[in-house]
């Protein structure tokens, strides 16, 4: 079993080990996530990273990883466990006593249970994914999940965690998720990078993205940001659109290459509109002037 | 660590009170697992203390703000740790508001409190007579009266009226399922689960309905000056509704807007009426003043709609559609919001004219959005509102004011 960074420099470390470029405040956020054991609760834009920490602290520590993605109506039979009633009746028919028939085989075990059981590679990381598109109901269950990491399965008795898990919520925020689920978490606001961290990224994440062209991307997405857009382009997009333009070779930017390819970063026709129509000549214009005076 | 490690407790204690003055909810478990965290990350780093401050202790992004200044003003002083306690009492004790501010806030709640505010000034036993002097004929005759032309009196009576009112949804089917014996679909799991009691046999076929899941409210209320007369009122309606959350409301998001959109969704949990009104007094800035309708709803439809309008909702738009400018925005604005909502209905207190007809260009601009346009002068227009939001049949005038501008 892998051991858990020391300090916040290591974890730093642990995370660019795997492609995750984190800030020191993120940083910190995981070391004392992983070393006082309390869930992490990531709120930000869409495609700003919150998953994926969640994929790359599992990966770097060499533990297993549990997806919950909610959704409303979510209950216990979707996210902690359900008999397997089909095997069981056909078990009762072939002669199977009652008492023999809570037996762990007929169990079928979903993303909490999983979580709190013991696992060969350490204790896993749980994601619970988008917690914003669940309703109350789920919410206050979880309550009691995240605190004592254990949960009661009435025929079997109470199933507690050896070692609790690593937990990351994430949420888009489409709605307030309550103050009591928050407050037993690590909270972390997840902003756009800025244009240091957004480059090592995109280096990172896309290394066969050459220097000038990623350049000019990131320079591109950074000034798009800033404009009064309905939706944002987040990271994801960043990256989506470095592998857009190496699949259709683009060496530089130009205002038709943009129109052509501006679907892989913006998702509002509005928006679309808006920046096709004018606005990304200026941008592009400003960044080659930008990128002179830099010179 | 210093020296000083045994007064860190201390400090963070009192910062966290000096927080909690700020308007930042700071629970004393929090407290103690800050400490906690505090010790393992280690006293050495000014900016990974910071990190380690806020994220035990702040849980919504608009606190983010309050924590960084408070916490920069807080551990300015780099030798704060050894003379805690002479440098901490002047910060602690100086008033969080500033002074430049409270003139704005007694305005502020002075407009609140204009029209209605003498009655409840009144002595105790005139307040009695009042009551007294409202049987239920004049109830009756009060609630055909437009709030416009009401003395004080009428107004504290109507206001007295108001909080009984509360809005009567139909609940719409949910994700989640309850046992139904007369319903259609049958209960799989649950029959299965019967079959296993009786040795394998399915003897009885239980069936389910979707459990009817309550819809969420906002509402978005024009405070600005042509409204005076009745935002006041509004904001009654609205408080009264707020506070039957839990009866027909999943949750309910208020807003106000003049020249700018407020969220006053927290303070209409405040259950005394006067103080949640006095609360969303000093806390919105622009009573009575201009009226900026379009850049307001785009305000709304970019940073909050994605927030609130995600599940089913219905949304009031309190307003008399009285705007100049920007009449492209106002009806690009309405068509986004129209978009995201399962319901938009138009209060507009012009209704009380007879002859009402869309003639102003706000008007014309946002009705072909909303899904009905009903009255709100008085508290039968209200009244209305609240039973036909049950019956699903509404006092619209939509289509006749439709018919009307072609």
């Amino acid at each position: 079993m892998q051991q858990l960074p020391k300090s916040i420099d290591k974890t730093s470390e642990l995370l660019a080990s795997e492609g995750y470029v984190a800030d020191r405040s993120l940083a910190t956020l995981t070391y004392l996530s992983l070393t006082l054991n309390r869930p992490i609760f990531l709120e930000g834009e869409a495609g700003v990273g919150k998953t994926e920490l969640a994929k790359v602290i599992a990966k770097g520590l060499g533990r297993d990883l549990i997806r919950l993605q909610c959704y409303e109506g979510l209950d216990t039979s979707t996210s902690v466990y359900e008999w397997n009633f089909a095997a069981q009746m056909l078990a009762m028919r072939n002669g199977v006593g009652e008492a023999d028939i809570y037996d762990e085989k007929y169990l079928i075990k979903r993303a909490l249970l999983k979580a709190v059981e013991p696992h060969a590679s350490g204790p896993p990381v749980l994601l619970i994914d988008e917690i914003d598109r669940t309703d109350a109901p789920f919410e206050a269950f979880l309550l009691e999940a995240l605190s004592d990491f254990q949960v009661t399965v009435p025929e079997l008795g109470i199933i507690k965690a050896q070692e609790p898990p690593i937990v990351i919520l994430t949420s888009n925020r489409t709605r307030e998720v309550h103050d009591a689920l928050k407050r037993r978490c690590l909270y972390h606001w997840v902003d756009y990078p800025d244009f240091d961290r957004e480059m090592k990224i995109l280096t990172a994440r896309v290394p066969e993205a050459k220097q000038a062209l990623s350049l000019e991307v990131v320079a591109f997405i950074q000034k798009l940001r800033e404009e009064d857009l309905f939706k944002r382009p987040g990271l994801a997009e960043t990256l989506d659109w470095a592998k857009c333009l190496i699949a259709l070779d683009v060496v530089a930017l130009s205002p038709d290459v943009i129109t052509d390819t501006i679907g892989a970063v913006l998702k509002y026709q509005d928006d679309i509109a808006k920046i096709t129509g004018g606005a990304a000549t200026r941008i592009l214009d400003q960044i080659k002037q930008d990128m002179q005076a830099l010179k | 660590m210093t020296s000083a490690a045994g007064t860190l407790p201390d400090n963070i204690v009192y910062f966290v009170r000096a927080l909690r003055r700020a308007g930042v909810p700071v629970g004393t478990a929090q407290i103690l697992e800050a400490l906690r965290a505090v010790s393992v990350v280690g006293f050495t780093n000014r900016l990974d203390f910071h990190t380690t401050l806020r994220a035990m202790i702040v849980t919504r992004a608009e606190h983010l703000l309050v924590f960084d200044q408070v916490f920069t003003m807080f551990w300015r002083d780099p030798e704060f740790l050894e003379n805690m306690i002479t440098n901490l009492l002047p910060v602690i004790t100086a008033p969080p508001v500033d002074p430049l501010m409270e003139p704005a806030r007694t305005r502020a709640a002075e407009a609140m409190a204009s029209g209605g505010g003498k009655p409840r000034c009144a002595p105790q036993q005139e307040q009695l007579e009042i009551d007294a002097q409202f049987s239920h004929s004049d109830v009756e005759k009060l609630s055909e009266k437009d709030f416009d032309a009401m003395t004080a009196v009428e107004i504290y009576a109507a206001e007295t009226a108001i909080r009984t009112m509360g809005l009567n949804l139909p609940k719409v089917p949910g994700r989640r399922y309850s046992l139904a014996a007369n319903a259609v679909q049958i209960d799989r799991r649950r029959a299965l689960q019967g079959a296993r009691r009786s040795g394998g046999e399915m003897i009885l076929l239980p069936k389910r309905r979707a459990k009817p899941r309550r819809l969420n409210l906002v509402v978005l209320c024009d405070i600005s000056g042509s409204m005076t007369s009745y935002s006041r009122m509004m904001m009654h309606f609205v408080h009264s509704v707020a506070q039957f959350q839990g009866q027909s409301w999943a949750a309910v998001h208020g807003f106000t807007f003049g020249t700018r959109l407020h969220n006053i969704s927290p303070l209409l949990t405040i259950k005394d009426p006067d103080a949640a009104l006095r609360a969303i007094g000093s806390h919105v800035r622009d009573w009575e003043g201009g009226t900026r309708i379009a850049s307001s709803l785009g305000d709304f439809n970019m940073h909050w709609a994605r927030r609130v309008l995600s599940t089913p909702s219905v949304v009031l738009l309190i307003t008399d559609g009285l705007e100049r400018e920007g009449i492209a925005k106002l009806e690009s604005e309405m068509a986004r919001m129209a978009l995201q909502t399962r319901e938009l209905i138009w209060l507009n207190p012009l209704l009380r004219w007879e002859q009402f007809s869309p003639q102003a260009a706000g008007i014309r601009a946002m009705l072909p959005y909303v899904s009905s346009f009903v009255a709100c002068h008085n508290l039968d227009s209200l009244q209305e509102l609240s039973d036909s939001l049950r019956n699903g049949l509404h006092a619209d005038h939509k289509k006749r004011l439709i018919g009307m501008l072609k």
